[in-house]
């Protein structure tokens, strides 16, 4: 966890560059680093393209800082460029073929989560493994484009919901509705597959 | 109110969030509480959150953090006014762990 500096704090440092102290653009983005590049890679799905699309993010703000009028969060403001950034780059990936910017029809329709009487819960001790972490990946990378965003914003970089509606550019309730397919998908594909990280073995006490 | 299975599970993420409205969540409490199949499939949604929401599901590539500061790095020292003294970041790159103070006076 980075300790998420307070909206005041930024401003003032945001102020500061303004006038001149350039330098101190470094500590203000330290803190997003990380929520920039995983909404780039949410889009691209390449760790070197989200690399060079975070890195853009990052010069982009610093260029246009003047532009920023703390409306919003520092952060949502970011996102926001980080996401236009990746789009654009996957417009221009005229060969990407696994993920179109059309999305699925938002329309009617149940998601059916994976039914089951007997979960047992999995402790977080099992990201240790990096076959358990990459199945948590690909789950979340096989969500259609419009559901992967908001959950990642929402549930992985936990952003409001009002946050998210803002950095998306769409309704709260698009968000909400949005959120629940995403949750809902993640957890049918998941569940079976979890249940498979360890069958038959009890898990630790580690308290 | 009775409510159906399939009706409760429209309600899970609005459950997590803890955004329903007080007549609907006391339908699906009760619901859930003598309901097996319902309350598995919210831990379960609920347990999913918590392993998805952990930082080291998605880790920043080695050295990534080094290659964005250096990027930025020669990129404000293109930007920032060299007209007036301010320029002197220039030769304290190595031993600055926070920000420069620009000898501004």
């Amino acid at each position: 966890m980075t300790g998420i500096p307070d909206d005041r704090d930024e401003a003032k440092i945001i102020a500061s560059i303004l006038a001149g102290n350039t330098n101190e653009f470094h500590d203000l983005i330290r803190p997003h680093e990380r929520s920039v590049y995983v909404m780039a890679l949410s889009l691209l799905q390449n760790e070197a393209d989200a690399e060079e699309a975070a890195q853009e993010t990052f010069l982009k703000a610093f260029r246009n800082l003047a532009m920023f009028r703390g409306e919003s969060k520092f952060s949502t403001w970011l996102i926001s460029i980080a996401l236009n950034e990746a789009r654009s780059r996957l417009r221009s990936r005229k060969s990407m073929k696994t993920d179109s910017l059309d999305s699925p029809p938002e329309g009617e329709g149940h998601v059916t989560p994976a039914l089951l009487r007997d979960w047992r819960e999995i402790p977080s001790e099992v990201l240790e493994r990096s076959e358990v972490r990459k199945l948590l990946q690909n789950a979340i990378a096989d969500l259609p484009v419009i559901y992967r965003e908001v959950f990642l914003l929402r549930d992985v970089e936990e952003m409001s919901i009002a946050e998210s509606a803002e950095a998306l550019g769409i309704t709260i309730s698009s968000v909400k509705v949005r959120l629940h397919r995403a949750r809902i998908m993640l957890q049918k594909m998941l569940v079976p597959q979890l249940k498979q990280v360890s069958p038959k073995r009890r898990w630790f006490q580690w308290s | 109110m009775v409510i159906e299975c399939k009706h409760v599970w429209d309600h899970i993420s609005d459950y997590l969030d803890g955004t329903l409205a007080p007549e609907v969540l006391k339908t699906v409490q009760e619901h859930l509480e003598h309901c097996e199949l319902c309350s598995a499939i919210l831990d379960s949604t609920r347990n999913i959150l918590i392993l998805t929401a952990d930082d080291r599901v998605f880790e920043l590539p080695l050295g990534f953090s080094e290659r964005l500061h250096a990027r930025l790095e020669a990129e404000i020292r293109a930007i920032a006014p060299d007209h007036d003294g301010r320029k002197n970041i220039a030769e304290e790159k190595e031993d600055s762990k926070g920000p420069d103070e620009p000898s501004d006076e």
